[in-house]
C-alpha cells in the first residue's frame, strides 16, 4: 500500500467508515470490493454502463450492484428482462459504438442462452473488422459451488470460454484482486468474461465445510484501498513461497489449496493464477522448474477442464525438471449434484491424496 | 406435421377476431359449473399444496432442504384449475423450477416430493434433481427446469410428438412473467403456429420475476397478447378462482385437441411467498401481498363457496387436519430416509460409465 491510501484509510477511520478496522486499514469483503470498482468506473468514465437481471432497483442477487443505480441513475445502471442472449448481444452493440458495458449474468449457469453472441461475436468482432471494431465488455457472473446449488447454480464454465479465442477469463479470489482485476477488465479493450467465485463473497471458504468460515477481514487480501487502482491482467500471484511442489489453482481453490498444505505442512509454492486468458505462463513455468512438481486444483469437471490445459503446457515447457507426473484435482465429469455436494467438492481430503502422491514420487 | 396457414387464412385481415374468439366464449362464461364433490375434491388437493409448502419452508428453516427452492403458495388455482382439466393418459406437461404444486396436482405422493426436496434417495429423482427439478414418467410429467424459458420449447417438441404419434395428446407448458422474455419462447411459439401444434402455453403470471415487477421487464405486461403476431388465439384468466381456471382450460383444450395449433394463457395470479427462500422481498410492500392474500385467495374462495353450498366448517376442519398428518408424514419420510450413495453421482450422466 502506498502512504497516500493508508491516508486515505486513516481518514476514513476517522469518520467511522465502513470497513476500517481498528488497524486503519479499509477491509471489504468480496462483494463490496466489487461494488467499489463498479462505483469508481461509473465515476471515472460516462461510457461505462451496468446492467443485468435486478441488478438496478434491487441491487443484484449478491447486492454486487446495491446503490450503484441510486447513485448513478438509471441510464447508467439498469434493470434488463430476463433475456441472457439479447443482454449480450446488446453489450455487444453498446461497446462497438463505443461504450464500455458491464452487463451482469446473474449466475454463470444462464450464459449459456449467450453464448452464441459471446462466441460468434463479442470473441470476433475485433478479427473479422481487422480491429475496426472491438467489443470492450466485461460480462460479471458469480460462478462455482459450495453452495448447495446444484446442477444450475454451481457450475464452472470457465473452460468454455478459455477454448474461445478472443475472449479474456478472469477468476479472482479475494477483495483486492476483485477489485483491481475489476477495474482492469473494464479498462480492457477486449470482451472479458468476470467469473465471480460466490462462495467465497463472504468469506475464504477453505474446503472444510464443517467449520466456520472466517469472515474476509480477518485474512491480508481483504484490505482494499480507496480510488483506482488496476491488478494487470496476465500476471499470477504467489500466494506462498515453496519449494516441494508447486499449486496452480484459482477462484476459491486458492483457499483450499492454501489450507490443505497448511494442515500437511508441505512447503509448496501456491500460485493464483488470477486470469486464465491471458495466462502467466512465466511465472508457472518458473515455479515449476523450481519445484519440480505439480498439482492443478480447479472445481469444474476434469475433462477438458482447464487443467487438461495446465496440464499440457506445464510438460511441454518443463519437463526435464519434473520429478513426478502433474497432478490435477477436479470435480468429477458429471453434473453437479443437488445431494452429496461435499462427495463432488474436490476437497481437502482429495487435494491431500494427490499431494501425497506427487511427494511419493 | 401439417401445413402452415394457408394463403388466405395468413390474409385473413388485420383483424383478428380469431385470435380473440376463445377469450370472447371464456368471458360469455367463465365459471365452470363443478358438482359439490368436485369443488371439494379441487379444495383438497389445493390445500394439500398449500400445506405442503408450507412444510417445505419449515424444513427449508431447519436446514434440511438445502439451496434453491421456490415455493407455489398463492397459485395453487392455477396447477389445479387447468390439471383437473388433462386426460392424464395422453396430455403431458412441462414447467420451471417453482414445480412442486404441478407434482402434487397429479395426485403424487406427496413423501416422494419432500423426500426429493431433502435430496435423498427416495426422492423422486433420486435426490438428483432437488427442488427444482422434478419428473414423472408415469404420469408425462417431464419437469421441473431451473434455466428459466427453456421448458417452453421443450414442451414445443414434446407436442410435436403428440401430433407426429397421432396418440391425441396435447402439451401444457408453463412459464413465467420473467421467463415470457426469452427468445425461444418466441421461437417456439412462431414453430407451435406454423406446425399447429398441439400445445397450450401458460405464462403463470405472478407479477414478479424475482425482484423485477412486470411493468419493469416488460414492454407488453398483457402476455396473452404476446401470440398475436405469430396467430396464436390468447386468453386473460383469473388464475385465483380454480373454477375460472377450470372454464378457461376446457375451452383452451378443446381448441387444441381440434388440431386448431397452440392457445396462449395468461393466469393472473400472486406468489405470497419471496421468489425462493432468501428472497428479503423488499420490492413490494406488505400490504400489498396482505391484500392479496385477504381479498384474492384461491382457496379461501373455495371455502366460502363449499360452505355456501352447505359443507360444515367442521367437515373442513377434518379435511385440513388429515392434510396436515399427510404432510407432517411425507416431513417424516424425507428426513428418515436415507442420502444417495456416493456411488449415484456417477450414474445416469450418459447410458454407460466411461
Ligand atoms: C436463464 C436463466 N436466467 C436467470 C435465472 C434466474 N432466475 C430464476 S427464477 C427468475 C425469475 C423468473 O420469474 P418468472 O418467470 O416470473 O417466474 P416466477 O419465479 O415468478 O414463478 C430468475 C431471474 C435462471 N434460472 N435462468
Ligand atoms: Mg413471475
Amino acid at each position: 500500500m502506498t502512504v497516500e491510501t493508508q491516508k486515505t484509510a486513516a481518514s476514513e477511520k476517522a469518520a467511522g467508515k465502513k470497513g476500517v478496522g481498528a488497524d486503519g486499514e479499509r477491509r471489504l469483503n468480496m462483494i463490496d470490493a466489487i461494488n467499489d470498482a463498479l462505483d469508481i468506473m461509473l465515476d471515472r468514465d460516462p461510457n461505462v454502463v451496468v446492467m443485468g437481471e435486478d441488478v438496478g432497483y434491487f441491487g443484484g442477487v449478491f447486492r454486487c450492484t446495491a446503490g450503484l443505480q441510486e447513485k448513478h441513475g438509471k441510464t447508467r445502471v439498469f434493470d434488463t428482462p430476463i433475456s441472457e442472449c439479447g443482454i449480450i448481444g446488446v453489450a455487444v452493440g453498446m461497446g462497438a459504438y463505443g461504450l464500455r458495458p458491464v452487463p451482469e449474468i446473474q449466475f454463470a449457469d444462464y450464459i449459456y442462452p449467450g453464448l452464441d453472441q459471446l462466441i460468434s461475436e463479442a470473441a470476433r468482432l475485433r478479427y473479422r473488422s481487422a480491429a475496426e471494431y472491438i467489443a470492450p465488455m466485461t460480462v460479471r457472473s458469480p460462478f462455482g459451488g459450495g453452495i448447495f446449488g446444484g446442477q444450475t447454480h454451481s457450475q464452472s464454465p470457465e473452460a468454455i470460454f478459455s477454448h474461445v479465442s478472443g475472449l479474456k477469463t478472469v477468476i479472482p479470489s479475494n477483495p483486492y484482486d476483485a477489485k483491481g482485476l475489476l477495474i482492469a477488465s473494464i479498462e480492457d479493450n477486449d470482451p472479458v468474461i468476470f467469473f465471480e467465485p460466490k462462495r467465497i463473497y463472504n468469506g475464504p471458504f477453505n474446503g472444510y465445510y464443517d467449520k466456520p468460515v472466517e469472515p474476509w477481514k480477518k485474512h491480508a487480501q481483504s484490505i482494499v484501498p480507496e480510488g483506482h487502482y488496476r491488478v494487470e491482467l496476465g500476471k499470477a500471484r504467489k500466494v506462498t513461497e515453496g519449494d516441494e511442489l508447486t499449486v496452480l489453482a484459482y477462484g476459491t481453490m486458492v483457499h483450499v489449496a492454501e489450507a490443505v498444505c497448511a494442515a500437511k505442512g508441505v512447503n509448496a509454492e501456491i500460485l493464483d493464477l488470477r486470469t486464465i486468458v491471458p495466462l502467466d505462463i512465466e511465472a508457472i513455468e518458473a515455479s515449476v522448474k523450481k519445484t519440480g512438481r505439480c498439482l492443478i486444483v480447479h472445481e469444474a469437471t476434469r475433462t477438458s477442464g482447464f487443467g487438461a490445459e495446465l496440464s499440457a503446457l506445464v510438460t511441454e515447457r518443463c519437463f526435464y525438471h519434473l520429478e513426478a507426473a502433474v497432478e490435477r484435482v477436479t470435480g468429477f465429469d458429471t453434473p453437479y449434484p443437488h445431494s452429496l455436494e461435499w462427495a463432488y467438492f474436490p476437497g481437502p481430503v482429495r487435494i491431500g491424496e494427490a499431494i501425497d502422491k506427487i511427494l511419493s514420487e | 406435421m401439417t401445413d402452415g396457414p394457408t394463403e388466405t387464412e395468413a390474409r385473413s385481415g388485420s383483424e383478428d377476431m380469431p385470435l380473440r374468439s376463445l377469450q370472447n366464449a371464456h368471458d360469455e362464461s367463465p365459471r365452470y359449473y363443478a358438482s359439490d364433490d368436485e369443488l371439494l375434491e379441487f379444495y383438497r388437493q389445493m390445500l394439500l399444496i398449500r400445506r405442503f409448502e408450507e412444510k417445505a419452508g419449515q424444513l427449508y428453516g431447519l436446514g434440511l432442504i438445502g439451496g434453491f427452492c421456490h415455493l407455489y403458495i398463492g397459485q395453487e388455482a392455477v396447477a389445479i384449475g387447468l390439471q383437473s382439466a388433462l386426460d392424464n393418459d395422453k396430455d403431458s406437461v412441462i414447467t420451471g423450477y417453482r414445480d412442486h404444486g404441478h407434482m402434487l396436482a397429479y395426485g403424487i405422493d406427496p413423501n416422494v416430493i419432500m423426500a426429493e426436496l431433502t435430496g435423498r434417495q427416495a426422492g423422486i429423482s433420486k435426490g438428483k434433481g432437488g427442488s427444482m427439478h422434478m419428473f414423472s414418467t408415469e404420469h408425462k410429467f417431464y419437469g421441473g427446469h431451473g434455466i428459466v424459458g427453456a421448458q417452453v420449447a421443450l414442451g414445443g417438441g414434446l407436442a410435436l410428438a403428440h401430433q407426429y404419434r397421432e396418440d391425441g395428446g396435447i402439451c401444457l407448458a408453463y412459464f413465467g412473467d420473467g421467463a415470457a422474455n426469452q427468445g425461444q419462447v418466441y421461437e417456439t411459439f412462431n414453430m407451435a403456429s406454423l406446425w399447429k401444434l398441439p400445445i397450450v402455453f401458460v405464462v403463470e403470471n405472478n407479477q414478479y420475476a424475482m425482484g423485477t415487477s412486470t411493468a419493469r421487464s416488460s414492454a407488453e405486461t398483457e402476455f396473452y397478447k404476446r401470440g398475436t403476431a405469430f396467430r396464436i388465439p390468447g386468453m386473460d384468466v383469473n388464475g385465483m378462482d380454480v373454477l375460472e381456471v377450470r372454464n378457461a382450460a376446457e375451452i383452451a383444450l378443446a381448441h387444441v385437441r381440434g388440431g386448431n395449433g397452440p392457445v396462449l394463457m395468461e393466469l393472473n395470479t400472486y406468489r405470497y411467498r419471496g421468489h425462493s427462500m432468501s428472497d428479503p422481498a423488499k420490492y413490494r410492500t406488505r400490504d400489498e401481498v396482505q391484500g392479496q392474500r385477504e381479498h384474492n385467495d384461491p382457496i379461501e374462495k373455495a371455502k366460502k363457496e363449499l360452505i355456501e353450498r352447505g359443507r360444515s366448517e367442521d367437515d373442513l376442519r377434518a379435511i385440513d387436519k388429515e392434510i396436515r398428518a399427510r404432510v407432517a408424514e411425507a416431513a417424516d419420510f424425507a428426513e428418515s430416509s436415507p442420502e444417495p450413495e456416493p456411488s449415484e453421482l456417477h450414474t445416469d450422466v450418459l447410458v454407460g460409465t466411461y
